[in-house]
């Protein structure tokens, strides 16, 4: 009988907790609460750590890891993984030099071809995918071992070498680092340009997850792919599309580098792309697909800049960078899961 | 008037196996026609050559008075033919209202600029439920936290709107507990209401039984007869169903275990009486 008693004032209760427990369901809540816990703990410790230049330092490398968690985020919201991702910041990187440095063509023309190779490839990992249904995980494991054995053979073949050189005489070279590779100083601060891509791409990836037809595809194909092939919802298109994405993210962060440094390492972005992913599932993306954000994989990447520049402003041994972020990684998946379940508690 | 549907002495064949053979029925617009069988009555098959998943080999398929054949779900679709199937169509994940439209998402804008009519989307969503009964909190709740008659009751909701005149509901009862089959057959009775023609498929007579108005009888990929709810009892379509001797030798069989049963009761009440009037005292 007390049930009775209580079920009003429970029912008036219910929609205030339901909207709290709605914000606290978001994705990207666990990401956005470490962000601001690492920003607080450096901040505090380091006084260059929360000035412009230092901000600008770290906002450096949080770009371009941001540009690729977010693609690598649709991804694997869309239920597939690509292991291919590192390697082809390489890759396009190493495809533009060749072109540009070898056969002489303006360095906006090389970049044009690099991007096509990016799409071919994006194309396809998931054209593979899609036709033999095997994991995306293996699929994109054989092409990453085979871009990076051609990436090495090559360059070595080409060049003699295993680094290309040269860019900054090309024609082109000026304008095209305008575009991928300038500064602008702020307040004392140089900043990358590629902080405002990023921020671009952030916008336009939460965008077309949350408001447009294909960002409810993707959610579709990632958690429940028979469900969505059965009310008419073209899978392999929106799959394909996914795999291409990450691609021509690797493609845009590829041509960063190269103009950035005039050169390129054959062995340029090889590893990095186990952290996109870590950014990602950071960012509140399950490893199961169907669930995640893109606003959350930008503030893991932002986690990933300010942890690797602030321990150096702290005057830590680089050492300890790894352990901290798998340890990040552990608590955001933890956390998720907690956050998830709670969530869930809500409709029952 | 001709009925929405007819099938007139359809059959299908799998290589040397009959499936379905000589199965007739008609579907107006507001009354249920319950389709029952136990399991290998040729049930799925049947539906399956409704919503167009397989061809039919023999006889007529009638969709508004004039001879089909369909090619493809889709196809069925298209006429006004829609199958609910057991699994739903739906992901967990995702919010009732994103579920409702996917695949068929309204937009707006032109070009680069079209994006998700999402108040519309969402209005839509809690109109349509309602209209079938159901009054969900928030068209944001992910679909995987609604009950299962909910979620059933969704996807029925879905199908209408998307133009169905002829709903084909497979088996949306047997995954169900007791309460929640109920909580479907309302939305059953609400689609009859709104004039739509209702093919529900079930082994279970008890379900059938309350919300069908024409009872198919399947067995063995044979029609065992069609009857109006006028001409049968649901003890006689129990009956038909298991088929008549069998369930008569099963009724002896419980019949002598039900005595087995109260000569027990009574001696356990016999041994119980004593220490019960132990207990009673101080």
């Amino acid at each position: 009988m007390t049930v009775d008693q209580e079920a009003p004032a429970r029912r008036s209760a219910a929609p205030e907790r339901h909207r709290v427990r709605r914000v606290l369901a978001r994705p990207e809540i666990g990401a956005l609460v470490g962000a601001l816990v690492v920003f607080a703990f450096f901040a505090t410790l380091s006084e260059v750590f929360r000035g412009p230049a230092g901000i600008a330092n770290w906002l450096d490398p949080a770009s371009t890891l941001g540009i690729m968690a977010v693609a690598v985020a649709l991804l694997m919201i869309g239920g597939e993984f690509d292991l291919s991702t590192g390697v082809m910041t390489g890759s396009t990187a190493i495809v533009t030099g060749l072109v540009a440095t070898r056969l002489g063509w303006n360095v906006w023309l090389a970049i044009a071809v690099s991007l096509v190779f990016a799409v071919a490839v994006g194309f396809l990992n998931g054209y593979l995918v899609m036709r033999t249904g095997l994991p995306s995980f293996i699929i994109t494991l054989g092409s990453f071992l085979m871009l990076q054995g051609l990436n090495l053979g090559v360059t070595k073949l080409i060049t003699g070498t295993v680094l290309i050189r040269g860019l900054a005489d090309v024609p082109g070279y000026h304008s095209a680092s305008m575009v991928f590779a300038s500064t602008v100083s702020l307040f004392g601060g140089a900043f990358r340009v590629s902080i405002l891509w990023w921020i671009g791409l952030t916008a336009l990836a939460v965008y077309v997850l949350r408001r447009t037809a294909f960002g409810n595809w993707v959610f579709s194909v990632g958690g429940d792919v028979r469900a969505a092939r059965n009310v008419g919802v073209p899978v392999v298109r929106t799959k394909i599309t996914l795999f291409v994405t990450t691609a021509v993210a690797a493609w845009l962060v590829g041509t960063m580098t190269i103009l950035r440094l005039t050169s390129i390492q054959a062995n340029s972005g090889i590893g990095q792309e186990l952290i996109y992913i870590v950014a990602a599932v950071i960012g509140g993306c399950l490893l199961t697909g169907g669930y995640g954000s893109a606003a959350g994989a930008t503030l893991g990447a932002l986690i990933f800049g300010m942890v690797s520049q602030g321990i150096v402003y702290v005057g830590w041994d680089a050492d300890w960078f790894k352990f901290f972020l798998g340890a990040m990684l552990l608590l955001a998946v933890l956390t998720n899961q907690f956050v998830r379940r709670y969530a869930e508690e809500a409709g029952k | 008037m001709s009925p929405l549907l007819e099938v007139r002495g359809i059959g299908k064949q799998f290589g040397s196996v009959v499936a379905l053979a000589d199965v007739s029925t008609q579907v107006s617009g507001g009354t249920v026609t319950c389709v029952l069988g136990d399991n290998g009555a040729g049930k799925s098959t049947f539906i399956k050559i409704l919503s167009g998943a397989h061809r039919h080999d023999s006889g007529e398929y009638l969709i508004d008075g004039s001879a089909v054949r369909l090619d493809s779900p889709r196809e069925a679709l298209d006429r006004g033919i829609a199958t609910v199937y057991q699994d739903l169509a739906m992901v967990p994940l995702m919010p009732v209202w994103r579920n409702f439209f996917l695949g068929s998402e309204p937009t707006k804008g032109w070009g680069p600029l079209r994006r998700l009519d999402i108040a519309r989307a969402k209005e839509t969503t809690r109109r349509e439920l309602l209209d079938m009964g159901i009054e969900i909190r928030d068209p944001e709740q992910p679909v995987g936290t609604l009950s299962g008659g909910e979620r059933q009751s969704v996807a029925i909701a879905r199908a209408v709107h998307f133009g169905a005149r002829v709903l084909i509901l497979d088996e949306p009862t047997s995954a169900l507990g007791v309460k929640q089959a109920g909580v479907v057959l309302r939305y059953i009775m609400q689609a009859r209401q709104r004039g739509l023609g209702v093919i529900f498929i079930t082994h279970n007579p008890h379900h059938a039984y309350p919300v069908g108005d024409r009872f198919l009888l399947l067995k063995r990929g044979r029609s065992l007869g069609e009857y109006g709810k006028d001409d049968i009892t649901v003890a006689e379509l129990t009956q038909l169903m298991a088929g008549g001797a069998e369930l008569e030798q099963l009724g002896h069989e419980l019949a002598a275990f039900g005595e087995v049963a109260a000569r027990i009761e009574e001696e356990v009440a016999t041994l119980a009486a004593p220490v019960k009037s132990e207990d009673e005292q101080p």
